[in-house]
């Protein structure tokens, strides 16, 4: 495997842990807002607290990850993206910054959160995806003119277009669909039947949804950038496999069964469309612009890179086995038994 | 070229750092700071330590959560505000820059840990060790990310030819020789600063009135250990003015309006500028040879060695005057205080004493403000000294000034509320209840 596919590889894989982590976390934002907005938040509160409060640092880590990695190993990412990036990830830097004060502000402190605050948690949470989905949209081409030498983003023309919003529907949708899967298990796991089902009821409505946004972003891609759409159907079988495992979880959570499968097998789905979406859009990193190849560091520094990340896992899968071990899968502290926070 | 998205890029990445570095100072320092209180309290069997160490590190959660997001908003702002730059950066320096990101990943992870596993261990000792990854990650982060400050003060590791980078040594961009100064001085005065704020607030307790033991024990470490951080401030305060006048002497000469090239300078203190003509200042013969030399007959290269268009400008002299003097003025606090409890002085307990150690935890804020100004304004116009200048590395967008509006606009409501969630914290739960409630939960378990 050449370095750059091993690099893209890496990022990529950093991208999908940042978008399932995160899409635990924001959908569960939203859940929590809106029970309290529906009367119904005793029921969802404990489980959704006493899991996302110990890991939401981390998530806001595989987001730094990903995008210092990416000038690593591609700095033209930085010239590109970052001149014509501006405005969309500023708003979406402020709306993470919100939403993690927010979260050390309210969660921490000794009363019950005020509602305005969960509100603007909840909502947050849904406009963040929708605006980093916007470089998804972008990297599609289409939408950046080169003037003089330097990049420039026709903002018009990527507000205007249908793909920009069936990709933020998309976003969106699975946001809500992944968390509640997981909550569904979560909920389960700490012996909290009330929030599992409402959960699996969420879950269950929202794949609906899902279905229609995929099929939407599938025909506006096609009339978009057709050539990205015919190696998509080149790869159709890592869809197919995808789409299975979107049924089988579909039916263990309507047979309220196996929810661990369940969540296990609702990560794989979106890992092979995730991964398939990356290797149909290769070798393009920004279409027609930037390519893995012509992007790529020098050939030092990419080994260097590839050492410190080696090094880098090595403190990390411990670190991060600890904390599935003591929160995620500990049936105590998922109840809610101990109370061990400073 | 840009000029006003220059001058905005500019003013943007200042503001974010200026707020940043509150955070991640603090950040760096405080778990120092409750590591030592949690094993001094294991220790001595002190129960009172061990309550500091807990009530510290529940407000350093608010004050990490605040870094952690203006720590995103300026990685990312690298780039969008300086894409030539971080282009040409990420092929020399992104070593450290990645490494970064790994030691704040360990920090975050065994935060986590840390602070939700409280009492969960048979063996306390346990738990204090989870807090040592997470105090390494906090100095490994601070180092990595000053490394590569360092490198844009002092490039090297890769050779310029016709426009193009070759022979690139990351590891050698990475040991440039500003960097072992600068990581020394981040390090220090950033455990510095959390002991003087946190002696700050004992202060400010007792002096409300509050008779606790607890209090004092709290003034006692905290002070003893500000001691030690701030001359260890000074020496390396003192190896960073040796390292510019050898590899920016630029820098130095205009932050002590040394305007020509001679031998026996002497260093300037305070003072006005007008024209090219010093008013009011205090100077002390052969200190400025002395400190960049450590000889008070060497020769000092003034700012009539480079063109002008290449000098900093001469305002940092102020800035360099705020964080000397605050350094200062802290070393002496610090030094009556232990004197003062060795020698039993009655003054140290006194009230103005107190005031003034209130005191010290805002101005060793200021102080740490004012060095990076200095650092960072003192190697204008260079954004890579000698390699790239500011303007040539900003971006070329043309809404940097309402980007800049709403950062400001996101700073205040986390400054307001990261102060009002600290205030509401401790003002709620003052050290007496808690104590309180805490041997009431004992006596229940004794029954």
């Amino acid at each position: 495997m050449s370095l750059e596919i091993l690099g893209i590889s890496v990022l990529w894989l950093f991208l999908f842990g940042y978008v399932i982590v995160a899409s635990i976390d924001f959908g569960a934002g939203f859940f929590n807002a809106y029970s309290v907005l529906i009367g119904k938040d005793h029921i969802l509160a404990n489980v959704i607290k006493r899991y996302l409060s110990p890991v939401w640092e981390i998530t806001n880590v595989f987001l730094v990850f990903f995008f210092v990695g990416i000038v690593g190993f591609f700095p033209q990412t930085a010239y590109y993206y970052g001149t014509i990036l501006l405005v969309p990830v500023s708003i979406s830097l402020i709306l993470i910054a919100i939403r993690g004060s927010y979260y050390a502000f309210e969660s921490y402190s000794e009363k019950g959160g005020h509602i305005g605050y969960t509100l603007m948690y909840g909502i947050t949470g849904l406009f963040i995806p929708a605006s980093l989905s916007i470089v998804l949209t972008i990297s599609e081409g289409g939408f950046v003119e080169i003037v003089n030498e330097e990049p420039h983003l026709q903002i018009a023309k990527l507000f205007t277009s249908p793909l920009t919003w069936s990709i933020v529907l998309l976003s969106i949708v699975a946001v809500l669909y992944i968390s509640a899967v997981f909550l569904t298990w979560y909920g389960k796991r700490a012996r909290d039947e009330h929030a599992s089902n409402l959960m699996r009821k969420y879950a269950l409505g929202w794949s609906l949804p899902l279905i229609i946004s995929v099929i939407g972003t599938m025909v506006e891609l096609k009339g978009h950038v057709p050539e990205h759409y015919e190696n998509m159907l080149n790869l159709w079988w890592l869809f197919a496999i995808s789409g299975v495992l979107f049924f089988i979880t579909l039916i263990l959570l309507f047979n309220k069964r196996n929810y661990g499968i369940a969540v296990f097998l609702m990560v794989a789905q979106f890992g092979f469309a995730f991964f398939g979406y990356g290797i149909s859009h290769y070798p393009y990193l920004l279409y027609p612009y930037l390519s893995v190849y012509d992007s790529f560091t020098n050939e030092t520094m990419a080994i260097a890179l590839v050492i410190a990340f080696i090094g880098g896992l090595v403190l990390l899968i411990p670190s991060l086995y600890l904390v599935m071990k003591w929160f995620v899968f500990d049936r105590d502290y998922a109840c809610g038994k101990h109370n061990h926070h400073v | 070229m840009n000029d006003s998205a220059v001058m905005w890029s500019r003013a943007l990445t200042e503001l974010t750092l200026s707020f940043h570095i509150v955070y991640a100072t603090i950040g760096v320092g405080i778990p120092l700071m409750i590591m030592i209180a949690q094993w001094v309290g294991l220790k001595n069997n002190d129960e009172h330590y061990l309550l500091l160490a807990r009530r510290w590190a529940r407000g350093f959660v608010i004050t990490v959560a605040i870094g952690v997001v203006t720590g995103t908003a300026i990685g990312l702002q690298l780039s969008l505000l300086w894409p030539n730059f971080m282009e040409l950066a990420g092929q020399v320096i992104a070593l450290p820059l990645f490494m970064e990101t790994f030691a704040f990943f360990v920090e975050a992870i065994f935060l986590g840990l840390y602070l939700y596993t409280w009492d969960r261990f048979k063996n306390p000792k346990r738990h204090l060790l989870l807090l040592v990854p997470v105090a390494i990650g906090a100095s490994m982060s601070a180092v990595f990310i000053t490394i590569v400050n360092a490198f844009m003060n002092a490039p090297q590791g890769f050779d310029l030819v016709d426009g193009e980078l070759v022979n690139i040594q990351p590891v050698l961009a990475m040991l440039n020789p500003a960097m072992p100064t600068k990581v020394a001085h981040v390090l220090v005065t950033s455990y510095m600063t959390a002991a003087f704020l946190l002696a700050s607030i004992a202060a400010y307790r007792m002096l409300r009135g509050s008779k606790h033991v607890y209090h004092k024990k709290a003034l006692h470490l905290l002070l003893k250990l500000g001691l030690v951080f701030s001359l260890a401030a000074l020496i390396v305060g003192d190896f960073s003015g040796k390292y510019l006048a050898e590899y920016q002497p630029e820098k130095l000469a205009a932050a002590e309006w040394h305007f020509e090239t001679k031998e026996d300078a002497s260093l300037m203190l305070f003072g006005v500028l007008d024209g090219e003509e010093v008013k009011y200042a205090i100077k002390v013969p052969y200190a400025l040879s002395v400190l960049a030399h450590n000889n008070p007959f060497a020769e000092v290269k003034g700012l009539d060695q480079f063109p002008e268009d290449e000098q900093p400008p001469l305002y940092i002299h102020y800035l360099f005057d705020i964080m000397v003097l605050i350094g200062t003025l802290l070393i002496v606090v610090a030094a009556i205080y232990v004197l003062g409890k060795w020698r039993g002085w009655k003054f140290i307990s006194s009230k103005s004493f107190k005031r003034i150690v209130v005191a010290g935890g805002p101005l060793s804020l200021i102080a740490v403000e004012a060095g990076w100004w200095f650092a960072e304004v003192g190697r204008q116009p260079w954004i890579l000294r000698g390699y790239m200048k500011t303007a040539e590395g900003a971006t070329t967008s043309g809404q940097v000034d309402t980007m800049l509006i709403l950062f400001a606009g996101l700073y205040i409501v986390l400054a307001i509320g990261s102060i009002v969630a600290l205030i509401r914290m401790f003002r709620n739960n003052p050290i007496e209840r808690e104590i309180e409630e805490h041997q009431q939960v004992e006596g229940c378990e004794e029954q």
